[in-house]
């Protein structure tokens, strides 16, 4: 293709796959799509984690021929998609405990070794919490020990399953039931975070990528990418949550969108430990605009609001802004080369 | 072939003989050395197929297992004491989801006091996990039971525990027959997993289930640990067939218990694991004496043999119960087991909590459980060569002084100064 893709063409940010070419299209336009996650599940309307795995397992189906094994988490995911005697998973799927999904990933990743079936890849996903906190120790091993496993973190940002209270990846001032917002420092406290993809990476292992549900083609590009590499890979998926965040259903997307564009979520890949790839900001927005649509920020503003909270919040969307230059000028070409070489 | 060897090293070969796929190591004594010369196999390429992981945790070893399982491979992995508690939490799934794995626990104490001598605590504290527990009286029927283990496991789809006394089997050196790996492939048929993670005919396993079947899966668990308690003895019987001796060990009655000089004993010592040939020695130190003195051995601790166990004890007059563990607040847990098997035998049942921490049981112990049980002066709980004056002592600071300090520290501190 000569023209470089843009994939804004139309106003509403849309992807846009009427305008495309048959091996650009995503695997979701795709009539014959595996939906491994399909319809019939109780998800909550709007849910970005039920978006986020069904792009993200129907992206690995396609890239693998079919040939998935996906071994799940305690949590939203788990829950609303087997609801007894019902199953949405149009795939091999295991679940165990909430915390030790990477072990039992590893394990199935030894198991067809042993069998000598290195076309069967195995997929391990979990919430945030399953992942950052609870789940760390496995994760890490299974990191340090580079298993042939992808592991998918679905990050809400909070322990929704069980009724939304505080992670590891909650972000500070956000409201949940054990950070409420009351007192002086209102909701979740100003710590160092829990940067998993960044701890990921400091692993060493062949491939990190953050994604959101924002961008369909740059997070199946990424589980396709992923696909390629043989080790240890973490995707760590932004999905918003209605219940959680309290915003509308119809604004999950916009909300994953802005989180980027804000420069709260960088989104970007590495390679061995090292950022190959970042996904530059189109049209920059302060925090402002991203965090006032959700009612767990909501204490920030008004009367009695804390513009000074306000104000700490965007000196960490500069700072991602910085460290992994958001905003640099060439930034649409490298991110279009990526996804016209994707297929 | 017959090897002057260490118990773990024979729990290890034999393990090696069984053709697993899959085998997740994490270092804990007394446990260590069977991981160790796995890994020596392993390398050596002396199992086909098989893969080997180092994990970073107990939690983790028991979850690789059941990911290995699940995908249709022989899972094994072996620990003891704190790291079967640290698993206990996918102790519980794998059996919950019904997986066949094989696990040694080299069986220590449970701390605190951190303790790294043997007891049975650590067995006890998963005894209602689901899962199958065999216990072994000597290292020839700590490694014969792992081939039975991993039969009886995929027969019925149940994980099983092997229990070996920690140090008094794992590190003792002995004579053992190692099993000819022919022998093992005649009474150990490729595994064929029950469920299985396969692309080519997805299925969803573990599911959420809640009131309205939740019961009626807890029971199935039941109903196969009921099963394991008829394919024992058949299997015992096959093994006997194909490997020339019980699986269970000598003495062994049906693979479920190991019944000496019960037919005519009105004292009957009842124990598990390897005091077991303690007990036995002194059994014929009594009868040589002329005295109705017998022992019954439990190797299938769950399922529990009450049949078996109630026509053993059906002419008993007096059952002691060496245990190995207890549970504070009411006493012995295997009495606990016995007496539901014993209920309408007009006999007396004793307790006597012996061995914890790695104290020694020895036959000077034994010949006075039972000189006072034949006195008539044993109480129903005791604990045996308990030091009172050492208790009393810890007892009278603690009602002087409100801070008395840690206890385990006062008790040690108490012996130094002695």
């Amino acid at each position: 293709m000569s023209t470089p893709l843009k994939f804004y063409q139309v106003g509403s940010f849309a992807v846009g796959n009427r305008l495309l070419a048959e091996g650009q299209l995503s695997e979701q336009s795709h009539p014959d799509r595996t939906n491994s996650l399909t319809s019939g599940h109780r998800a909550c309307q709007g849910c970005g984690e039920a978006l986020g795995a069904r792009y993200a397992l129907d992206a690995a189906m396609a890239a693998t021929d079919g040939k998935i094994v996906a071994v799940n988490a305690t949590g939203c995911l788990e829950v609303f998609s087997t609801p007894y005697p019902e199953t949405s998973w149009r795939l091999p799927w295991l679940h165990s405990l909430f915390g030790n999904a990477a072990a039992v990933a590893t394990g199935v990743a030894a198991a067809l070794r042993a069998q000598g079936k290195s076309d069967i890849r195995v997929i391990a996903q979990g919430g945030d919490g399953g992942t950052v906190d609870i789940g760390f120790g496995p994760l890490s091993g299974m990191f340090e020990r580079n298993d042939d496993v992808l592991y998918i973190c679905y990050d809400n940002e909070a322990y929704m399953n069980t009724g939304v209270q505080r992670s590891g990846a909650t972000p500070p001032a956000a409201r949940t039931n054990t950070t409420h917002a009351v007192g002086t420092n209102p909701g979740a406290s100003f710590t160092q975070g829990k940067n998993l993809p960044v701890i990921a990476m400091a692993h060493g292992i062949p491939y990190v990528a953050t994604a959101t549900v924002a961008d369909l083609h740059d997070l199946e590009a990424k589980v396709k990418k992923a696909m390629t590499y043989r080790g240890a890979r973490y995707l760590h998926i932004l999905v918003p949550c209605p219940l959680g965040w309290g915003s509308r259903s119809e604004e999950t997307i916009q909300l994953a969108r802005m989180a980027t564009e804000c420069g709260l979520f960088p989104v970007f890949e590495a390679e061995y430990g090292e950022v190959i790839t970042t996904k530059k900001i189109r049209r920059q927005v302060p925090v402002e605009k991203y965090l006032k649509p959700q009612k767990r920020f909501a204490h920030l503003f008004g009367t009695n609001g804390h513009p000074e909270l306000l104000q700490a919040i965007q000196a960490i969307a500069d700072k991602n802004i910085t460290k992994y230059q958001l905003l640099e000028a060439d930034a649409q070409e490298q991110d279009t080369s990526k996804e016209s070489s994707r297929g | 072939m017959l090897k002057q060897i260490e118990g773990s090293r024979a729990v290890a070969e034999t393990i090696a003989a069984c053709r697993p796929a899959v085998i997740c190591a994490y270092p804990i004594s007394p446990q260590t050395h069977i991981v160790e010369a796995l890994d020596e196999i392993v390398r050596m390429g002396q199992i086909d197929d098989c893969e080997f992981v180092n994990v970073e945790s107990e939690f983790s070893a028991m979850s690789v297992a059941i990911g290995a399982s699940a995908t249709g491979a022989r899972a094994y992995t072996a620990t003891a004491s704190q790291g079967l508690l640290f698993m206990v939490e996918p102790v519980y799934n794998a059996s919950g989801l019904g997986l066949p794995i094989v696990m040694t626990l080299a069986n220590r104490a449970i701390g605190a006091p951190i303790n790294i001598w043997n007891d049975h605590s650590d067995a006890m504290s998963q005894r209602d996990s689901g899962w199958i527990q065999l216990y072994a009286q000597d290292n020839q029927s700590a490694a014969d039971l792992h081939i039975l283990a991993f039969r009886l496991a995929e027969e019925i789809s149940l994980p099983v525990m092997v229990c070996m006394d920690g140090f008094i089997l794992t590190h003792a050196m002995e004579e053992i027959d190692i099993v000819d790996r022919d022998l093992v492939d005649k009474f150990l048929p490729p595994f064929v997993p029950r469920q299985v993670l396969d692309p080519a005919d997805p299925v969803s396993i573990g599911a959420m289930v809640g009131p309205e079947a939740f019961t009626e899966v807890r029971y199935l668990a039941h109903v196969k640990q009921l099963q394991a308690l008829e394919l024992l003895p058949k299997l015992s019987k096959e093994f006997e067939e194909i490997f020339g001796r019980r699986a269970a060990g000598e003495h062994d009655a049906d693979g479920l218990i190991t019944k000496y000089f019960t037919d005519d004993a009105e004292i009957v010592l009842v124990a598990l694991g390897s005091v077991l040939g303690t007990i036995k020695d002194v059994v014929d130190e009594l009868r040589a004496t002329g005295q109705k003195v017998g022992a019954l051995g439990i190797t299938s601790f769950r399922p529990f043999p009450l049949d078996a166990v109630h026509d053993a004890l059906v002419d008993a007059k007096k059952v002691v119960v060496v245990e190995r563990a207890f549970a504070p607040g009411i006493g012995g847990i295997v009495s606990s087991n016995i007496r539901t098997a014993i209920t309408n035998i007009p006999c007396q049942i004793f307790t006597a909590v012996s061995g914890l921490g790695g104290r020694p049981i020895t036959r000077e112990l034994i010949r006075k459980i039972f000189a006072s049980t034949v006195a008539g002066t044993m109480p129903a709980l005791t604990f045996t060569d308990l030091n009172y004056d050492l208790i009393d002592r810890e007892i009278e600071r603690t009602n002087q002084n409100r801070r008395s300090g840690p206890m385990a520290e006062n008790l040690l501190k108490d012996l130094g100064a002695k």
